[in-house]
């Protein structure tokens, strides 16, 4: 039987959630030159105010970025909003190195016109140019595109801002009274959405490579199972339910199967589920721990956490069978792989005595580099572009979310304003608008 | 159009899903269910079942274990063993072991964690006389800690097997 709370909740999720931020993001450590961008207001045809301060929204994502730094419009000489408005040397004389201009303008009927218009301020020419007819609710969506293609003309990697997160909170009532919820937001923190409101614990919340639907745990049935869930639709189907644990789900590169951690047979092993059959193929054979798989980017191997060798560590294996090689071998407890999207590196969890810390792996030499300072930090997600990697820590005696950049320069916090958030997980690129 | 459709017929399957969920439980303090002893819980067999017997409430329905370990030291055998002695002469009575870990480290790896030390405590009792069918073991991982400090004098509290005697 179902639980009404969480009914009412997926209820809600077809509706659209409040667009302000619930999680505030903070840089907390940033590059000290970052090239210098002017990004103009946009221009607006209208009384009442724009629906979405596009070109603001651009700055405060540019600014996370930690590689790019947004100039203060206060400092600005003239505000074009095309190109016949634009004179350089005002642009040269407070030292910009790109200059991004646009338009927004209201169509009628709920639609609306942005143009916007990149230049390099010392060629004087122009680098990208896009014009986009939306409706409001994605001028935001908009925006982050926006920032995206001004951080990839300067920087040559795509960017990662119009992506989503999914992350966990809880907020504790009274002494063994918790309310979870799985959530969604922008990956700036704005308009997040519940996907899950339980009694009970949610975790590991995983994307389909497509973004349309998550896998999670949940234990509203007082033990952990394996669930299924379109966000459009809020349609959950659950997958494992086996006797024992059913954990960590992990979705296949080609989204037709999931890895998953069952303990059916007597302990934690990974099994790979097709999804269209139904069909469960077991991967591992140990009387060790064996969980948290994550498949590489190709398809090919699933590399997972096993305590064979006494304490948790990495092991590679390859998808279709056969012997696990161990990855790790510096520390008592390595845990709780990510892979990057080139498949190059690996996230993960290294303890050090009472330190927990999120580290990089380098898979060709086998080379460790610590990212994090933090003392409980867990669940490394990269961002889609391998710039960022994601992870919930502990700060002040709360569970907050924080961002490290892959060469460990620039780091963010994400505070949630109503409880502890833990189990980030960041979305695939959004397909494009 | 399709989409409404598809929407419509999801709030459909929720709302007939929805009808008669159960409640949750009351809570009779930190980490505890309803079920458990300790202040009075809509169920509180536990008077009934250990009515001036040998085994203690509360704090003998616990079992402690080392950081990333599922040995069981001296002093919690002894609690095991009184608890299986006490099974052993109320043969109708199953008991759930719940097993937990403390919050350092990865969630799953914790998760996996809690189930063997659940089912250290069961093999333990297997071995003093209780049937197996009778023992249900099942892990809450770091995820429902009794002591929410960020120490040792929590994290000693949180790495433990919860013996429980009633049907959930």
């Amino acid at each position: 039987m179902m639980k009404r709370s969480w009914c009412i909740a997926l209820l809600g999720l077809l509706a659209a959630g409040p667009a302000r931020a619930v999680l505030t993001i903070e840089i907390t450590q940033g590059v000290e030159a970052g090239t210098p961008v002017a990004v103009v207001p946009f221009g607006w045809e209208g009384e009442a105010p724009p629906p979405a301060d596009i070109a603001a929204i651009v700055r405060s994502d540019l600014a996370r970025s930690g590689r790019l730094a947004p100039m203060d419009p206060k400092d600005f000489l003239s505000r074009p909003h095309q190109q016949s408005e634009i004179r350089f040397k005002d642009w040269r004389l407070i030292k910009a190195e790109a200059l991004a201009v646009g338009r927004l303008r209201a169509l009628g009927g709920d639609r609306y016109r942005v143009q916007f218009q990149l230049f390099d301020v010392f060629k004087g020419s122009q680098l990208a140019g896009y014009r986009y007819t939306v409706r409001a609710d994605q001028l935001r969506r908009v925006a982050h595109q926006i920032s995206d293609i001004i951080y990839e003309k300067l920087t040559g990697e795509p960017g990662a801002f119009d992506t989503r997160i999914a992350y966990v909170t809880v907020q504790r009532r009274s002494p063994g009274q918790s309310r979870y919820l799985l959530r969604v937001a922008d990956s700036d923190g704005y308009g997040p959405v519940t996907v899950l409101d339980s009694h009970e614990p949610i975790l590991s919340p995983a994307w389909s490579p497509d973004g349309k639907r998550l896998a999670y745990v949940s234990f509203e049935h007082r033990r952990p199972m394996v669930y299924v869930q379109t966000l459009a639709t809020g349609e959950r189907r659950r997958v494992a339910d086996y006797l024992g644990i059913n954990s960590a789900p992990a979705w296949s590169p080609n989204g037709r199967q999931l890895a998953l951690v069952l303990s059916r047979d007597g302990n934690p092993e990974i099994y790979v589920l097709d999804l269209r059959s139904r069909s469960l193929r077991r991967l591992t054979r140990h009387l060790a721990i064996d969980t948290e798989p994550v498949w590489s980017p190709d398809g090919r191997y699933i590399v997972f956490t096993s305590d064979r060798a006494g304490g948790p560590q990495l092991y590679r294996v390859p998808a279709r069978g056969g012997t696990p090689e161990r990855l790790t071998f510096d520390g008592r407890y390595n845990a709780r792989a990510s892979f990057s999207p080139d498949g190059k590196r690996l996230a993960f969890i290294r303890g050090e005595g009472n330190r927990f810390q999120v580290a990089l792996l380098h898979l060709a030499s086998g080379a460790v580099q610590v990212l994090t300072g933090g003392f409980l930090d867990e669940s490394p997600s990269f961002a889609p572009n391998g710039r960022m990697i994601l992870y919930a820590t502990e700060q002040g005696g709360r569970g907050v979310l924080a961002a490290v950049s892959a060469d460990g320069r620039v780091q963010q916090r994400l505070t949630y304003t109503e409880g502890d958030v833990r189990e980030p997980a960041w979305s695939p690129f959004n397909r494009r608008l | 159009m399709y989409k409404q459709l598809l929407a419509g017929i999801g709030v459909l399957v929720l709302l007939a899903g929805c009808g008669g969920g159960k409640g949750v439980k009351g809570d009779a303090g930190v980490g505890e269910r309803g079920v458990v002893t300790g202040t009075a819980g809509e169920d509180d067999l536990s008077g009934q079942a250990f009515g001036g017997g040998p085994v203690d409430r509360a704090t003998q329905r616990r079992v402690h274990f080392a950081f990333d370990s599922a040995a069981i030291d001296e002093a919690n055998r002894a609690i095991v063993a009184a608890h299986a002695a006490y099974l052993v002469d109320h043969p109708g009575i199953p008991v759930t072991l719940e097993g937990h870990a403390d919050e350092r480290g990865t969630r799953e790896y914790n998760l996996a964690l809690g189930e063997r030390r659940a089912k250290a405590v069961a093999k333990l009792m297997q071995a003093l006389g209780v049937a197996a069918d009778r023992i249900t073991t099942v892990s809450y991982g770091e995820e429902r800690p009794l002591a929410l400090g960020h120490n040792e004098s929590a994290w000693r509290l949180n790495r433990r097997v919860e013996i429980l005697y009633a049907d959930q």
